[in-house]
């Protein structure tokens, strides 16, 4: 089962646990992002390819299932404009083993950073506003898993 | 006529968000058109600061765009 969902609002994760955890499994694992509230950051805008979003998840979602033993993935991106400590992604997969669990957890986050089409822009308190640039270390990070 | 879509930085320096174009003669891979694009901004000759997608599947410079519907240029993205 693969759930795939890019929106706005809020996501509760225990509700989306629950929703592994129907999939009947012996684990789950699970990743949430923050919006980090560092540098006086007053506000993060996730801007998005609408068209490619949904389809660049699933896409990830079916190569962690093609790779580990899994019997459910969840994938949430928030878009619009979030807060310092705001919920801003959920990726949570279930299987028989916490292995799989875990590092299909891993490599979804990991190559969703690089493969999927968001982008970040920060707004600062002293009026400042920038595009986050893309870390070095996160293509490291996704390389890892090809 | 391929629809060009801009996103993130790309788009504040191009100054819109997409734009459907007639494609000049000669123009038929990604490195072709980031070539034209760049005679009118010069943000498309620094490649190394630009990622592609044609058709919403991400893409390298030497795709061949001929039969494209849809072509997109963008920063390296940054979510999650």
């Amino acid at each position: 089962m693969i759930t795939i969902r890019v929106c706005e609002s809020d996501f509760d994760v225990g509700v989306e646990i629950d929703g592994l955890m129907a999939a009947g499994v012996g684990g789950i694992a699970s990743f949430i992002g923050i919006v980090r509230g560092n540098g006086g950051l007053v506000s993060l805008t996730l801007d998005h390819y609408p068209a490619m979003t949904e389809r660049a998840l699933q896409s990830l979602a079916d190569a962690a299932f093609a790779r580990w033993q899994l019997s459910a993935v969840t994938i949430i991106h928030r878009v619009g404009t979030m807060a310092s400590g705001d919920r801003i992604v959920f990726v949570g997969t279930a299987s028989a083993h916490r292995a799989a669990a875990l590092d299909a957890t891993a490599f979804l986050i990991d190559r969703l950073k690089t493969d999927a089409p968001f982008w970040k822009r920060e707004t600062f308190a002293d009026g400042r506003d920038n595009w986050v640039e893309a870390r070095e270390t996160d293509a490291e990070s996704a390389a890892c898993w090809v | 006529m391929p629809k060009i879509l801009y996103f993130a930085w790309v788009r504040d320096a191009v100054g819109v968000a997409e734009e459907t174009v007639r494609l000049p003669d000669g123009v038929a891979t990604v490195a072709d058109l980031a070539d034209w694009l760049a005679i009118r901004h010069p943000i498309f000759a620094d490649r190394a600061r630009l990622r592609v997608a044609v058709d919403q599947v991400m893409a390298g410079f030497d795709t061949d765009i001929s039969s494209a519907r849809e072509i997109a240029f963008f920063p390296p993205v940054t979510g999650g």
